[in-house]
């Protein structure tokens, strides 16, 4: 990266939350734009070239959604989106229109920080080596192979597609219907329940404990992450 | 169609009698032609077989008048104490009705059933009591001599010559579900007074001499064989027609009794009574006022609504017409009632040989008619209707007042007449100024009437012989001529008068008939607009008052169903007690009724469509109105419409309070929002800002950091309470919908486990679900939100090395989820109070939280239609059981 210090734009009307996040975001090392609106985001977002867009779906003046919408119509940096408790399907929007990550307040200053690493840590690696790691799991996606502790794991072919899936986007949380959308087609929008059986065959086949995961993830009620390392 | 099936309202009405039968207690009354007959005697000797039986059996009061062998029978029998009265000084003993009532025995024995009560007294006559103690389901037995009839009073009277004031109406006698005749002969009866075992000493001699005649036994003694007869008739009939014997139905005719204004119209009455029950048919009394009755004087007109009450009494349907021909009026009556046999008062001696009798005149409009002729007899004859105690009368003298008023305008007009045709004299011929008096006469009667239209006629007369004709200033009248005038003037003067007093009458008869529909009509506008029961109260009030000319209270039940004086304070007090049982019977009491008629006010219940909402009482000025029945009914209506008023208010009332629960239910709902947004934000900053403080730089001493972090828990500890608190307030406010989805219970578990984990800490966790379980319709977050709490629970209740178990089974239609611990457990007997809300296991620890997680555990299961249990796992640790229905899960992935 070019820059010394990366740049991230905080779309906030919460002075209070705004001063944390900028707080904890500066002592890594970033150099922070504070906005209290949509409008003024939309622009800053143009002007500064920020590296990470950290919105709150609460704004006054607008929907988040449509911000996330319109800035996708050109570029794509992470967005990381902020959402009050129990307002899932908000959630859910923000990320079909294609934010990376989301935290729901009221959140800590680590919860912060890990999730705008994950999704920096994201981005950089898309033309990386073709093989994928997690865990003791290898996922060769140039031979669709896929190893457990060095032994070959057969997957059916949903499976797979599912696991590529997620690889490709590790660290990002991918909604039912973006799921659905991508391994079973425009079809398979309504059957929610698809997913959550072939993750449970995912984790058996890949998981130490499928009961309790610790790299195919569930996001309660929105969708799913792989989680890389942690 | 058969030609035997029985009429559907036959049928209907024999229900309702069995029905009627079912909830009421049976009388029997021990019928006899007069005293010593033994009535009383077999009486106890009946209740002693009742008690053999084993039934509860009551003496209520027996009169043994000295007898002996009556008095044995007594013995044996339970017997209720009389009620001590006193009047005028004497202590009189009564029969104790409250206290029969309360001791509620299954047959009571009441002896002579037309016994008038002491004043002051619920009832007046110990019948009513009867009654009464039958509506609450207790077998009566009671006696009654036959000259103790009410229909048979006159002509008992008219046998004997002995006058009895007591008297038992016969539709009660009627009702009657056994009657027991007791009867000897009248030899023997005379033989058992000479003996002295009817009546003692001087008392015997003098009944001997009076009343015990032998001729008047043997009467009697037919009249109580005969009035017994009618009665099995009826019972025969009855059963015929239960039976669907034959067609022996009855027709659906009624009777119609004329109650003239002469005396001895209560004779008509009681004989029409007799007929109708003869006959079995139902009867109309009418009475038609005209004109020239109206103006009869006040104790006379009451006179005449006490032969309608007396009517009434006797089970007459009665009414009282206004019109000047009272023959069309009965006809039209008995046309539209369909009465084909009308009963009538036989003329006296007629006062105009060319002027019909009523009979006539009826036959003479209607042919069809049946017209029977009563006998009115003398004064002295029979019995006049039992005098009531005096209604007071608030008399004014302002009707003669104003009659003299135009006595006196009439000689005015006579004398303006005279002066007028002084004027004329000169210029004009007598015959001529003869017109002009005549035209007074005429105007004096179409202003003022026919009295003084006769007074104008007469005035007019002399006036015009004495100023005009000559020899002129005296009487003589030389002209015969003249006498013809007079003849003319006089009968012009009464015509006129006759006819405007008779367009007058009715055009007040119409007035008053249009004055009650458009108060009815406004009483009724005035009450639709009114919102609260004080609103209708007031109304109410007022407008009575004002349209009777009349004292109204309306008294409404509070909560308890006792009744309050609605409305302000500064009003006389009305009889509460009367009140209250019109009530609670809903019948009418008070003034006018048979019930507590020592009250100034009549009380008549507000009966609505749903329940009694309250009493009406009123007190008129004019006590008579009480008496007259479509003044009453008019009372009745106005109750009736005040009823549905008040029912209507508070079916508004019921409705605005469902409003306000709405909207408050709205209003915690927007309230909820807005609170979870005011403090969840500054929440987020706390939390936010305290972890901060561990980033600043230069780095913090590890004291300060300390507090930091401190702060940072204890603002997550809060977070957490918020969280919790707003929970449970938004799925009990209901406006939780649930997100339902087929989820495999691993994930679920698997969320909770990573959600808990920093709460459970070093504990270990085993999961412990078969690979085949099936998929269950839940909303994911909230079952995760009960797993969490189940477990944060166990890390906060439970010793660090504690070990946890998740598992769930298939059992028969439901999943069964379990939380296991073997750490110290839940203690005994607070299994299910756990789940209350601010409820926690053991009181007062140190252990942070306030008792919400379990509540809202059990919320969002019940909200799954599912259940949740808390056990002691045998000798240690704690089970948490979810219970969930499986469902029908849908098809997997192809």
């Amino acid at each position: 990266m070019s820059s010394p210090a990366p740049v991230a734009l905080l779309v906030e009307d919460e002075p209070q939350i705004r001063r944390f996040v900028r707080a904890a975001l500066e002592a890594e090392g970033w150099t922070v734009h504070e906005t209290g609106t949509l409008r003024q985001g939309l622009i800053d977002a143009g002007t500064r070239k920020p590296d990470l867009v950290i919105l709150d779906l609460g704004l006054p003046d607008g929907d988040g959604v449509t911000f996330i919408r319109e800035l996708r119509a050109w570029t794509p940096m992470p967005v990381i989106v902020l959402s009050a408790r129990a307002g899932e399907s908000q959630k859910i929007e923000a990320l079909d229109a294609g934010a990376d990550d989301y935290l729901t307040k009221p959140f800590g200053v680590g919860e912060l920080l890990a999730r705008v690493r994950a999704t920096l840590r994201r981005h950089p690696t898309d033309s990386a080596s073709p093989v994928f790691r997690f865990g003791d799991v290898e996922v060769d996606t140039g031979s669709r192979a896929v190893r457990r502790g060095g032994t070959l794991v057969h997957l059916t072919p949903v499976e797979y597609r599912l696991l590529s899936l997620l690889v490709a986007n590790a660290g990002k949380v991918l909604t039912h219907r973006q799921i659905l959308r991508e391994v079973w087609g425009p079809a398979g929008v309504e059957h929610h329940h698809y997913v959550r059986i072939y993750m449970g065959h995912l984790r058996r086949k890949l998981e130490d404990d499928p009961a309790q995961p610790r790299h195919l993830l569930t996001e309660t009620a929105v969708g799913y992450r792989l989680a890389a390392c942690d | 169609m058969e030609p035997d099936r029985p009429d559907p309202d036959f049928l209907l009405a024999r229900t309702r009698r069995e029905e009627l039968a079912a909830a009421r207690g049976r009388l029997r009354i021990f019928f006899g032609s007069s005293a010593g007959v033994g009535k009383t005697y077999a009486m106890l000797q009946a209740a002693h077989r009742r008690r053999d039986e084993g039934r509860d059996v009551l003496i209520g009061v027996v009169e043994t008048h000295g007898r002996d062998e009556t008095a044995r029978l007594v013995e044996g029998l339970a017997v209720l104490p009389p009620r001590e009265v006193e009047h005028k000084g004497r202590v009189l003993p009564e029969f104790d009705l409250d206290a029969a009532l309360a001791r509620r025995p299954q047959v009571i024995l009441v002896d002579e059933l037309a016994h008038t009560n002491a004043p002051g007294s619920r009832h007046p006559k110990r019948w009513q009591d009867v009654e009464e103690l039958i509506a609450q389901g207790i077998d009566v037995f009671t006696t009654l001599n036959v000259q103790h009839l009410e229909s048979l009073n006159d002509v008992v009277g008219g046998i004997t010559g002995v006058r009895v004031w007591e008297t038992v109406p016969d539709t009660f006698f009627d009702a009657a579900d056994e009657i027991v005749l007791v009867d000897i002969p009248a030899d023997e009866l005379l033989a058992r007074l000479k003996e002295g075992r009817v009546y003692r000493g001087e008392q015997a001699e003098r009944a001997a001499g009076n009343f015990f005649r032998k001729g008047n036994l043997i009467a009697l003694r037919e009249l109580a064989l005969r009035r017994t007869a009618d009665v099995v008739e009826g019972d025969v009939q009855r059963y015929r027609s239960d039976k669907s014997i034959d067609g022996v139905w009855k027709t659906q005719a009624r009777l119609l009794c004329c109650i003239g204004p002469h005396a001895g119209s209560e004779q008509v009455v009681r004989a029409a009574a007799r007929l109708a029950q003869q006959l079995d048919m139902g009867w109309n009394a009418v009475y038609v006022e005209t004109p020239q009755l109206q103006r009869l004087p006040a104790p006379e007109r009451e006179r005449i609504l006490r032969v309608v009450k007396l009517a009434q009494e006797l089970g007459a349907r009665t009414t009282i017409l206004a019109g000047s021909d009272p023959v069309a009026a009965l006809v039209e009556h008995a046309r539209k009632e369909n009465t084909g046999t009308v009963v009538v008062g036989r003329s006296g001696a007629r006062r105009w040989p060319w002027r019909r009798s009523l009979s006539e005149a009826i036959a003479a409009l209607e042919n069809d008619l049946d017209v029977i002729e009563i006998g009115r007899g003398g004064r002295e004859r029979g019995a006049p209707i039992a005098a009531r105690e005096a209604l007071p009368e608030a008399r004014a003298d302002m009707k003669s007042a104003a009659r003299r008023m135009r006595y006196g305008a009439t000689l005015a007009a006579c004398a303006f007449t005279t002066g007028v045709a002084a004027a004329l004299f000169p210029y004009f011929e007598l015959a001529n100024l003869v017109m002009v008096f005549l035209l007074t006469v005429v105007l004096v009667g179409v202003q003022w009437g026919r009295g003084p239209a006769i007074l104008a006629a007469v005035v007019n007369v002399l006036a015009f012989d004495f100023f005009f004709v000559t020899p002129r200033f005296s009487f003589a009248v030389s002209d015969a001529e003249y006498l013809l005038t007079f003849a003319v003037m006089l009968v012009v003067g009464l015509i006129t008068g006759q006819l405007a007093a008779g367009a007058r009458y009715q055009a007040l008869v119409a007035g008053h008939r249009e004055e009650r529909a458009h108060t009815l009509y406004e009483y009724a506008r005035d009450l639709s607009g009114l919102l609260t029961p004080e609103q209708v109260v007031e109304t109410a009030e007022t407008f009575m008052s004002q349209a009777f000319r009349a004292a109204v209270r309306i008294l409404l039940p509070d909560g308890a169903g006792r009744l309050q004086l609605a409305g302000t304070g500064s009003k006389s007090p009305v009889d509460a007690a009367a009140a209250q049982w019109s009530h609670d019977r809903g019948l009418p009491s008070g003034a006018g009724t048979d019930t507590l008629a020592g009250n100034d006010f009549l009380f008549l219940p507000l009966k609505a469509p749903v329940r009694t909402r309250g009493v009406l009482a009123i007190r008129p000025q004019r006590t008579r109105d009480l008496l007259v029945p479509e003044q009453v009914r008019q009372y009745e209506t106005f109750a009736a419409l005040t009823a549905i008023a008040l029912e209507r208010v508070h079916y508004v009332e019921v409705a605005q309070d469902a409003l306000v629960k709405m909207e408050s239910e709205a209003l915690r709902n927007s309230l909820l929002a807005a609170l979870s947004h005011d403090l969840r934000t500054p929440l987020a900053a706390l939390l936010g800002l305290s972890e901060t403080l561990a980033l600043t730089r230069p780095a913090l001493s590890a004291q300060q950091s300390d507090i930091a972090r401190t702060l940072a828990e204890e603002t997550r500890r809060l977070i957490a309470l918020v969280n919790n608190l707003l929970d449970m307030a938004r799925i009990q406010s209901g406006e939780v919908r649930l997100n339902l989805a087929w989820h495999p219970l691993e994930e679920v578990v698997g969320t909770a486990l990573r959600a808990a984990r920093a709460a459970i800490g070093p504990r270990s966790v085993a999961v412990d679900l078969p690979p085949d379980l099936p998929l269950v319709q839940i909303d994911a977050a909230l079952i995760e939100r009960v797993l969490v709490n189940l477990l944060e629970n166990a890390g906060k209740y439970t010793p660090p090395e504690t070990r946890v178990v998740v598992s769930a089974r298939v059992v028969d239609t439901e999943m069964e989820i379990r939380v296991i611990d073997d750490g110290p457990g839940i203690p005994r007997g607070r299994e299910d109070a756990i789940f209350e809300k601010f409820a926690r296991g053991a009181k007062e620890t140190a252990t942070p939280g306030v008792g919400l997680g379990l509540a809202i555990c059990r919320a969002i299961v019940e909200a799954h239609q599912g259940r949740i249990r808390a056990e002691s796992a045998g000798e240690r640790g704690a089970r948490f059981v979810v219970t969930l229905p499986l469902g029908e899960p849908p098809a997997p992935p192809a």
